[in-house]
């Protein structure tokens, strides 16, 4: 594709780029990313990939914008409390860059319509909240060969790591969902606000990477940091062989929303 | 004494222990912990039998499950 002047002057500082260039971001132009949840880390995810100009950005959420999202959740406004967190996502992507395809789903990441969600996109991250959805990503970009990226935050820490079809995947590392109540979240513990921006960036980051082929994934590895220390460290993993979706010897075939139905149950009795 | 790496920390221990005493002496809980124990997983079932030894190195990956809300 042709860009216009405006257009190169606009990405100008990726096109400066050694490893991005006029090609790199010609990628970036049609790529296609799906990110799940338009909070803490969607936010900032959200909005580096619309200045970076991706071509279609999918976000799914169904939750609307609260006050206390607005600390941390930096792509949704003051006025925005009340809205959709999709459509106020929505209007800042559209503002921040009219080129991006913004494809909004107002709904739940469920087992019933994950494979149609991922299927038109190249590739998906990962900012939800709740294990069990991230463990349902997890084995739907699995068993469709589609790479995504995981991140999680709580307190002053996060962690992440970037999956290939035939690297190690989250499930490889984490087996099964933990027991409902002995890891809060951060509805539970809190957050600091930045942990958010700082994952969420390291997340945008891989993005990019990913559709221009710059530099090397965070595959087969966990980054984890503690911000209080600034102490940052990326743990070596392979594939797990009893990995129970992607091992020898996979039990789980088919998604199931089990897990999470338990989890919402006991979360809102402990929240009572 | 002997020594294990722990996320990267060199840590004093007395021998015999298990990996669940290990993690029990490091603030946490065998459910909200996976572990590597010199490269390789270990399924949850198996951290009390797994006895620890002079020099092992040990991953403790700890669950974040935050993000939108
Ligand atoms: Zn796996």
């Amino acid at each position: 594709m042709d860009f216009t002047p405006e257009q190169v002057e606009r990405y100008s500082r990726h096109i400066l780029l050694q490893d991005v260039g006029v090609e790199g971001q010609e990628r970036i132009h049609s790529g296609k990313i799906l990110v799940i949840g338009a909070g803490g880390l969607g936010a900032p995810v959200l909005l580096y990939l619309a200045a970076a100009g991706v071509g279609t950005i999918g976000v799914i959420d169904g939750d609307t914008v609260d006050l206390s999202n607005l600390q941390r959740q930096v792509i949704h406004f003051t006025p925005d409390v009340g809205k959709a967190k999709v459509l106020s996502a929505k209007e800042k992507i559209s503002l921040i860059n009219p080129d991006v395809k913004v494809i909004t789903y107002h709904d739940l990441f469920t087992a019933q319509n994950a494979f149609d969600l991922i299927e038109d996109y190249d590739f998906i991250v990962d900012g939800t909240d709740s294990f069990p959805v991230k463990f349902l990503i997890n084995d739907a970009c699995v068993m469709k060969g589609k790479p995504f990226s995981h991140g999680g935050i709580l307190r002053f820490d996060g962690q992440t790591m970037t999956h290939l079809p035939g690297t190690a995947c989250y499930r490889c590392v984490f087996h099964s969902p933990p027991p409902p109540d002995a890891v809060p979240t951060c509805s539970q513990a809190g957050v600091l606000g930045a942990i958010a921006g700082m994952l969420g960036t390291i997340q945008a980051a891989e993005t990019l990477k990913f559709l221009t082929g710059a530099g090397t994934l965070l595959t087969n590895k966990l980054l984890s940091f503690n911000a209080k220390n600034m102490s940052f460290r990326t743990v070596k993993l392979h594939k797990n062989q009893h990995c129970p979706v992607c091992g020898e010897h996979p039990v789980i075939t088919e998604l199931a929303e089990g897990e999470q139905a338990f989890c919402e149950i006991k979360n809102r009795k402990s929240q009572a | 004494m002997s020594k294990i790496k722990v996320n990267e920390e060199i840590q004093e221990v007395t021998l015999p222990l298990s990996l669940t005493e290990l993690i029990r002496t490091n603030s946490a809980t065998p459910e909200m912990v996976s572990v590597q124990l010199n490269g390789d997983f270990i399924p949850q079932e198996k951290f009390p039998s797994t006895g620890l030894q002079d020099g092992d190195e040990v991953d403790l990956l700890y669950f974040m499950g935050g993000g939108a809300r």
